[in-house]
């Protein structure tokens, strides 16, 4: 009797300190949120929404506007998930459909070590290594892709390895094994049942995968994929290293550029103006609202997409 | 167990002697500019030898020197851009130079020696507004008659506020009128063309690796990392190298008494081997002490690392104040007082 009374009396304590634990999560996210509105009350309420669209970044003239540093973040991201996201899905078909079972235990581990490397070690490699290497191949880039009509223009610039595509490249390395990892996971969930018949229907191996195994996934695809995404939006170190630290709009691809992390990384010791410091802040809560929205628009299309599959059976 | 025992008692005597320790070495801290980091990270070094007080100096960066030392959270801030006297005022601080150095533009160009190229102060502005593009121009070449100059020109700046940059920035704006008004002047600037580097360091390796690439940092690092640096033409159109004489050359007419708050920007100076591009670094301290011991501690420091210092900042490649200087530094410190308005030094 008395025995299961204190063990009542311990759930009770035990169930309080991990709400504790949950709670200070919630706080800190309110917090964080309540900090950046807070600092970034001067831009938001003196330039308005005109910060958004404004490409002037003057910190003599106390004159901000975070377009630049808004489109290259969302320019590498999309280079990294354009380039990245079909070599997971490769990497993934192969260790899960086609690898010999001897590899796929150091192969499926060499893609999660990827995710240990520190970012800035990815800086140093992409400026040491990817830089010359992009350099001396730029120049053929644009001699041949730059005289396509229209989408040419995206392969000039000046030819020295630093820039947009450098960053945007950099960050596909390192959103593949976030991207492949959760891939391979999931097509492994799928009942080998249902493989098993469609090869007997005389499936080919890409038939199986396009047909039975994405289908059966795509919920844990697309999550991996905006885990991807998440991280590429936020990466500082390795893209400051590479993107060249211009406030620049441009198509060109080999231009150098900024991203809303490296403007912080690189501005946010020395911005003693408090019309500087708040229109970095204002960078930072529109990159916290950007990553909010990929994760909302990701949940809400997992959840359309599971509503059809109810319909559907 | 008994060997246990012993080593507990052990440990206890050695963490009590090293609280002991503690209590007993003063540290002062201070927080600020990168430009002048080595040195005072040496000088901190051979101090703690002499005295046991330690100094921690943190190197932030001028702006942020600048709001710690506003918050008071350190002893002294330093800035490489002077503050302004009603700044000064404002915030109840007295500000005084410690130390001298210069920034150098540096390029790679594989035909080119080090110090080969000249350069004059508009041709460098008009390179850095975009508006001369090719090693190959006219600019250029009339300058240089006896170098091979060809290729585009890739700009390499700093992408983080730097007083480097407030250094590089102010001569140009002295020099040409359409930076003036175009550019400005400060830490950081909108730039109208180029890469940015983070930090010296980061423009350094930027220039290393682009070809035809120009770029300018701090003295040591252009000399610790053997990049090409240039001939700049001085005020009075004399071509100059840059160097401790050059740095010394420019500072030698300084007005610092009449300067309010010891602010006088070393850049393009009178002279005949003046470098254009040389500036004093600063101190920034309360007037008004709320703990006067640290501050007398700080003024300790740079007492002595104005008397013995020299040696050191040589061998680094900055250049030490002249005694006259030091001398108005020491009338200055009067003016810092405890709560009750007495001097503390």
């Amino acid at each position: 009797m008395s025995h299961s009374n204190s063990f009542a009396r311990q759930d009770a304590i035990f169930a309080r300190v991990t709400q504790f634990f949950a709670l200070i999560v919630l706080a800190t996210l309110v917090g964080i949120i309540a900090t950046l509105v807070i600092g970034s009350w001067q831009t938001l309420t003196q330039t308005g929404p005109k910060f958004f669209v404004s490409d002037v970044w003057d910190p003599v003239r106390s004159l901000f506007g975070g377009m630049a540093p808004l489109w290259g973040t969302l320019i590498t991201a999309t280079i990294a998930l354009i380039v990245g996201v079909p070599l997971s899905f490769g990497i993934a078909i192969f260790l899960t459909e086609m690898c010999p079972p001897a590899l796929k235990r150091p192969l499926g581990t060499a893609v999660e070590l990827l995710a240990a490397i520190p970012s800035i070690i990815y800086g140093m490699w992409g400026l040491f290594i990817l830089t010359p290497l992009i350099a001396s191949i730029q120049p053929t880039l644009t001699a041949t892709l730059g005289k396509i009509p229209l989408i040419g223009v995206i392969f000039q610039g000046p030819p020295m390895g630093i820039g947009v595509l450098t960053a945007g490249l950099i960050l596909s390395v390192m959103v593949i094994p976030f991207i492949a990892a959760v891939m391979r996971d999931v097509f492994d969930t799928t009942p080998a049942i249902l493989k098993e018949s469609a090869y007997g229907l005389g499936a080919t191996t890409w038939e199986v995968v396009w047909n039975v195994v994405l289908p059966y996934t795509k919920t844990g695809v697309i999550g991996g994929i905006m885990l991807g995404l998440g991280r590429a939006l936020g990466e500082t170190m390795a893209v400051t290293f590479v993107i060249g630290n211009a406030y620049n709009i441009s198509m060109k691809l080999f231009e150098p550029g900024n991203s809303i992390a490296s403007s912080l990384a690189n501005e946010f010791n020395e911005a003693s103006d408090p019309a500087h410091l708040s229109a970095l802040i204002t960078l930072g809560l529109t990159l916290f609202a950007l990553s909010f929205v990929v994760l909302a628009l990701s949940r809400w299309l997992l959840s359309s997409l599971t509503a059809k599959e109810g319909k559907r059976t | 167990m008994r060997m246990t025992k012993k080593l507990l008692t052990g440990f206890a005597a050695a963490t009590a002697a090293a609280i002991s320790m503690s209590a007993a070495a003063q540290t002062i801290t201070g927080a600020g500019a990168t430009f002048p980091f080595p040195i005072y990270a040496k000088w901190a070094d051979e101090y703690k030898k002499t005295t046991n007080v330690s100094m921690n100096y943190q190197s932030i960066g001028s702006g942020g020197g600048i709001k710690q030392i506003q918050s008071k959270t350190v002893d002294f801030g330093a800035s490489d851009m002077p503050m302004k006297a009603e700044d000064l005022a404002k915030d109840g601080l007295i500000q005084f130079p410690a130390i001298i150095g210069g920034v150098v533009p540096v390029t790679n160009m594989d035909s080119v020696k080090p110090g080969e190229m000249k350069l004059t102060g508009p041709v460098l502005a008009d390179i850095y507004l975009g508006k001369i593009k090719n090693w190959n121009d006219k600019a250029i070449t009339d300058l240089n008659p006896g170098l091979k100059l060809d290729g585009p020109i890739t700009v390499v700046r700093r992408s983080d506020g730097s007083g480097t940059t407030f250094l590089f920035v102010d001569y140009l704006s002295k020099i040409s009128p359409e930076w003036k008004t175009k550019v400005g002047v400060g830490t950081a600037v909108s730039w109208p063309e180029g890469v940015g580097g983070k930090g010296n360091e980061g423009v350094a390796q930027y220039v290393q690796r682009i070809k035809g690439s120009i770029g300018y940092v701090e003295y040591a690092y252009a000399k610790k990392n053997k990049l090409d640096h240039i001939q700049l033409k001085n005020r009075d159109g004399q071509f100059v190298q840059p160097d401790d004489t050059t740095f010394a050359a420019a500072s030698a007419g300084a007005d610092w008494k009449g300067t309010p708050g010891m602010g006088v920007i070393l850049t393009d100076q009178a002279g005949a081997k003046s470098w254009p591009m040389t500036g004093a670094s600063f101190i920034l301290m309360h007037k008004s002490q709320a703990k006067p011991e640290a501050g007398k501690e700080v003024i300790k420091f740079f007492d002595w690392a104005l008397k013995n210092g020299q040696k050191s900042a040589a061998e680094l490649d900055y250049v030490p104040l002249p005694p006259a200087t030091v001398s108005l530094i020491q009338a200055e410190w009067k003016k810092i007082t405890d709560a009750s308005g007495k001097a503390i030094y």
